[in-house]
């Protein structure tokens, strides 16, 4: 069985950003660059249904600018076989997205596709989702479990109200959550190993996919900052605070 | 211009972050119509039909939209959707997994998560983890959209007109998947999303017996019981009880932070609650930055003497 897994590159999920004064974005110069920590988490569980028998190949897919290559590498080095990375300098969206990983869906044909919930600088939390609708397949969001059986995955989501279990008829879309697994961390041997690993470059002409952006930001600003607090010597005083002072407690 | 709100439910009652969307859509539309899609959910559509600010109600009941399959609910939104200006769900884990899947359906990009409305077309949205807002345009015919419940009001209820209800055909199962179980312990305290305040706990808890410290604490408040991701990790609570970037978002009146560092993921969670409160033994610990009222202590000698002043 194939499995195709998608990456994203972004900001490390550790550093602080900062957005510019003049509205036009955040700024990203000479920022620590990434897996989003979702995919990897994609990438980790592929890696451990192929160590367990249920895979055969695994393709890793990232869209975007060259850098994306790296990644991709480190993907490679945690198990993956292949990479294609489908680059583009273009501001690519949710929607675009989707529309590739539909075409390499296509030309792969795998049984199972593994994105991460959301990326971390978006937090869009659509494309997994828009990759299903768009192939006709079904999805299982947010997962938290993943066990395959009888050309059906069985996963656990975590939801507001606690955990769904579902079962999907594959080939299927899958979206990781946090618990889903604990990457591994990538070794040296492997790292050297992952530069002779195949990967391919294609652009989203070769796939003719149209990535034209469909929403426009205006501005982006930071949010509204909070007043500086105090600290209280106890909780006496604290309680007299929040009855007498902010009265939010009776 | 109509907005189709997709409502969120148990086939019993209608879940309270509907009326928020109800609210988010009225400033985009002058019409709002409520979709109720479930099984032997009259009741959920009676209360839809009492919503203030809605306009007609659509039902769609079947057996197997029942138990809030994507690709069943999605299909039914996608295939009423066409003739709204607007289309919007909750941002909860159900309008999340189904409104993307119903906007592709359409060719249009969707808007996640928005937290304002400033035209018909341009919304206010958090990113990187609600350290920066984005303000989008989206030219799509349908805007599809999920809304922040905690950034509007809810609408009201009304007791004296009732919106007409109309019954719309099931869409069929697409027979793609299957619901398995469900499992998620039912609390005799308030819901996380919506409660007037949250008592929440971080790894410095130690262990899921310290957290019924922290219940008792809840209790005497009359909170809802929150945790950090790493106390989830860590077993010390459920999943569901995590707020976070990608947990829950709350806006409570008063949330206290206890044994919670306060990591950016954390904060994206609860920073816009109207007073906060940290205890934690780490004076450099990051939640003191946002909290209103930090109390450096140790949490094992600080929660009985909180549960003694309460009272």
């Amino acid at each position: 069985m194939k499995i195709l897994v998608s990456i994203k590159r972004v900001v490390d999920f550790n550093v602080k950003i900062r957005v510019k004064s003049d509205g036009s974005g955040v700024d990203l110069a000479n920022l620590k660059m990434s897996m989003n920590p979702f995919d990897e988490i994609g990438v980790e569980e592929a890696v451990r249904l192929r160590e367990a028998g249920h895979a055969s190949e695994i393709v890793v897919v990232s869209c975007g600018v060259a850098q994306c290559q790296e990644v991709l590498r480190t993907a490679l080095a945690m198990g993956a076989d292949r990479a294609i990375l489908v680059q583009t300098d273009e501001e690519l969206q949710p929607l675009a997205v989707a529309k590739i990983l539909k075409a390499i869906f296509e030309r792969e044909k795998p049984q199972l596709v593994i994105l991460g919930k959301q990326a971390i600088d978006d937090d869009a939390n659509q494309t997994g989702q828009m990759l299903a609708a768009l192939a006709g397949l079904p999805q299982a969001t947010f997962a938290s479990k993943l066990a395959l059986a009888d050309g059906w995955a069985q996963v656990t989501r975590e939801v507001d109200a606690g955990l769904q279990t579902v079962s999907v008829k594959l080939p299927a879309v899958v979206t990781t959550d946090l618990r889903l697994n604990e990457p591994r961390y990538v070794t040296l041997p492997n790292i050297m190993k992952a530069k002779k690993k195949p990967l391919e470059t294609l652009t989203p002409k070769d796939l003719s996919v149209d990535v034209r952006a469909r929403l426009q930001t205006l501005r982006t600003v930071e949010p509204p900052q909070r007043k500086a607090g105090i600290r209280v010597p106890d909780v006496a005083t604290l309680v007299q605070k929040l009855r007498n002072e902010a009265k939010v407690i009776s | 211009m109509a907005a189709l709100v997709l409502a969120e439910h148990d086939n019993r009652q209608l879940r309270s972050s509907t009326l928020n969307v109800v609210t988010a859509a009225g400033r985009m539309a002058g019409d709002v119509h409520l979709l109720v899609a479930g099984s032997g959910c009259a009741a959920v559509a009676a209360q839809a039909a009492q919503v203030a600010g809605v306009s007609k109600v659509l039902v769609a009941d079947a057996p197997h939209l029942a138990q809030e399959l994507s690709e069943c609910v999605a299909e039914q939104l996608a295939a009423l959707a066409a003739g709204y200006s607007h289309v919007a769900a909750p941002a909860t884990s159900f309008g999340k997994d189904v409104l993307p899947r119903a906007a592709a359906r359409h060719d249009c990009a969707p808007v996640s998560d928005i937290i304002a409305v400033e035209a018909p077309d341009t919304f206010a949205r958090p990113i990187y983890a609600g350290n920066a807002i984005a303000t989008v345009r989206c030219a799509e015919p349908i805007k599809f959209v999920t809304v922040r419940a905690t950034s509007f009001d809810a609408a009201a209820i009304r007791s004296d007109a009732a919106a007409p209800i109309e019954a719309v055909a099931a869409v069929a199962d697409p027979g793609l998947s299957r619901f398995v179980s469900r499992e998620g312990a039912k609390l005799d305290r308030p819901e996380l999303q919506g409660a007037r305040v949250v008592v929440s706990g971080g790894r410095g808890l130690g262990s899921a017996e310290n957290f019924k410290l922290l219940a008792q604490v809840a209790d005497r408040l009359n909170a809802a019981l929150g945790a950090s991701r790493a106390a989830v990790d860590a077993g010390y609570a459920p999943n569901d009880w995590q707020v976070g970037q990608t947990g829950k978002i709350v806006a409570p009146q008063l949330y206290l932070a206890v044994g919670i560092s306060g990591a950016i993921q954390h904060l994206a969670g609860m920073k816009d609650s109207k007073v906060i409160v940290a205890i934690n033994k780490d004076p450099e610990a990051p939640i003191f930055q946002v909290a209103d009222y930090g109390l450096v202590a140790d949490l094992f000698e600080a929660l009985p003497q909180l549960l003694k002043e309460l009272g």
